[in-house]
């Protein structure tokens, strides 16, 4: 029997479990090659060539290129994985965070000042079906 | 015999690490933060133990996706600081307790607790910020340090059962240790944050006092808590309180508060702070 995964429902949200890591495997390792400042410089100078050398998906090569750090995530990455490509961009780690929920930049930093993203209404998508 | 008398917890962001590092504590945004660790400090200066067992979480930058060990021992003589990607935090590096360390990995897998062993590897931001948050930035850090490490980026994390359940093998493998040393055990990271998907930014501030609350109170209580809970809860990346169990099952059931602290928001997370005596020590 398949074991259970009771986080699915919780919306906007992907646990970085056993079938995304494996679905997410060369892509966080590609990521993690990019701790080596040799291999950043390379991939800045043509990200592309230096992405083919990599088995990544077509999706994931997408996520890359286009900083769609969502498709990322979809594909199989893990955020501290990814977090090498918002330092080799020299993102600070909250800006890239916000790109990842549809607000500005400024209207994430001022969600977070107000106390952050409330609880309410974001446990569960059933939750939220019932609150239509 | 050596015996764990104190157990800090705190946060471990990234963030604050970078403003220590470049001089912006001061600042409207960082000042509340580190306002919060000022009796702490004060504490810590006082309260220099020999070693602390430092319980924290790799994030990517010793380990990635070709090994994952749930439980690893840091058993060698010295930790550098890790470079995440913009260059190491410059700190002094950490020195470890070889002799604590091996003793404590034979104890807790005799008892049970199948500990990975890891030598010859950079511990990170997830070590090295508490550090710096209790004794600044000093040209050495005053004691040893034995990283701790627990899988909590791989899903599933050990459940908050099994981290509590360690933490007390832990004490008994410190009590068994024949020098006589005064041990500190920390556990770091959370509380309530979510740094990926649509969801991010995610903060539960009356689930984060709650479990403060019931940490000092009744921990036990707290190994109830599901992995779904946690992540629906604190976040996706809340999950990493199950470390807090670790050190407060270690540190053993009468404690007295010394300090307590939380803030919003540092970076994208909900800062927790703790520090905890054995009663009577």
């Amino acid at each position: 029997m398949a074991l259970e995964k009771p986080y699915q429902d919780i919306p906007g949200t992907i646990v970085f479990d056993a079938d995304m890591s494996r679905k997410g495997y060369h892509l966080n390792q590609f990521f993690m090659s990019l701790m080596k400042a040799e291999n950043r410089e390379r991939f800045l100078a043509d990200e592309k060539a230096y992405v083919d050398e990599w088995p990544l998906t077509d999706l994931q090569k997408k996520g890359v290129l286009e900083q769609d750090y969502n498709l990322c995530i979809e594909q199989g990455g893990n955020i501290y994985f990814l977090a090498k490509l918002f330092y080799t961009h020299e993102q600070p780690f909250e800006r890239a965070v916000s790109t990842m929920t549809g607000m500005t930049p400024q209207e994430y930093r001022a969600m977070m000042l107000s106390g952050g993203r409330p609880i309410e209404g974001n446990r569960s998508a059933s939750e939220n079906k019932g609150n239509q | 015999m050596a015996r764990i008398t104190s157990a800090v917890f705190s946060s471990h962001i990234p963030a604050v690490g970078a403003a220590i590092d470049f001089g912006t504590t001061g600042n409207e945004y960082w000042s509340p933060v580190f306002e919060g660790f000022e009796y702490s400090k004060k504490w810590q200066a006082d309260n220099v133990p020999d070693v602390i067992i430092l319980v924290y979480n790799d994030h990517a930058s010793a380990f990635d996706l070709r090994v994952v060990p749930t439980f690893g021992i840091g058993c060698s003589e010295e930790f550098e600081s890790a470079d995440e990607g913009w260059g190491p935090r410059p700190i002094p590096p950490v020195q470890g307790h070889p002799d604590l360390a091996w003793h404590i990995a034979q104890s807790v897998i005799l008892d049970s607790f199948d500990m990975t062993i890891c030598n010859d590897f950079k511990v990170d931001h997830g070590l090295t910020v508490p550090l710096s948050l209790m004794f600044g930035q000093p040209e050495a850090w005053p004691c040893r340090v034995i990283p701790f490490m627990v899988n909590v980026i791989q899903y599933p994390p050990p459940t908050g059962r099994r981290c509590f359940e360690l933490g007390k093998a832990l004490r008994k493998a410190v009590e068994l240790f024949d020098e006589d040393l005064n041990v500190h055990i920390w556990g770091t990271g959370g509380m309530s944050h979510q740094l990926q998907y649509k969801r991010a930014g995610l903060i539960n501030r009356e689930w984060d006092l709650n479990f403060m609350n019931t940490l000092i109170n009744d921990p036990e209580e707290l190994t109830k808590i599901t992995h779904p809970e946690y992540i629906r809860e604190a976040g996706s990346e809340g999950i990493e309180l199950v470390m807090w169990l670790i050190a407060r099952a270690a540190l053993g059931s009468q404690v007295d508060e010394k300090h307590r602290f939380y803030h919003v928001p540092a970076s994208n997370t909900a800062l927790g702070h703790l520090i905890l005596e054995k009663a009577g020590s």
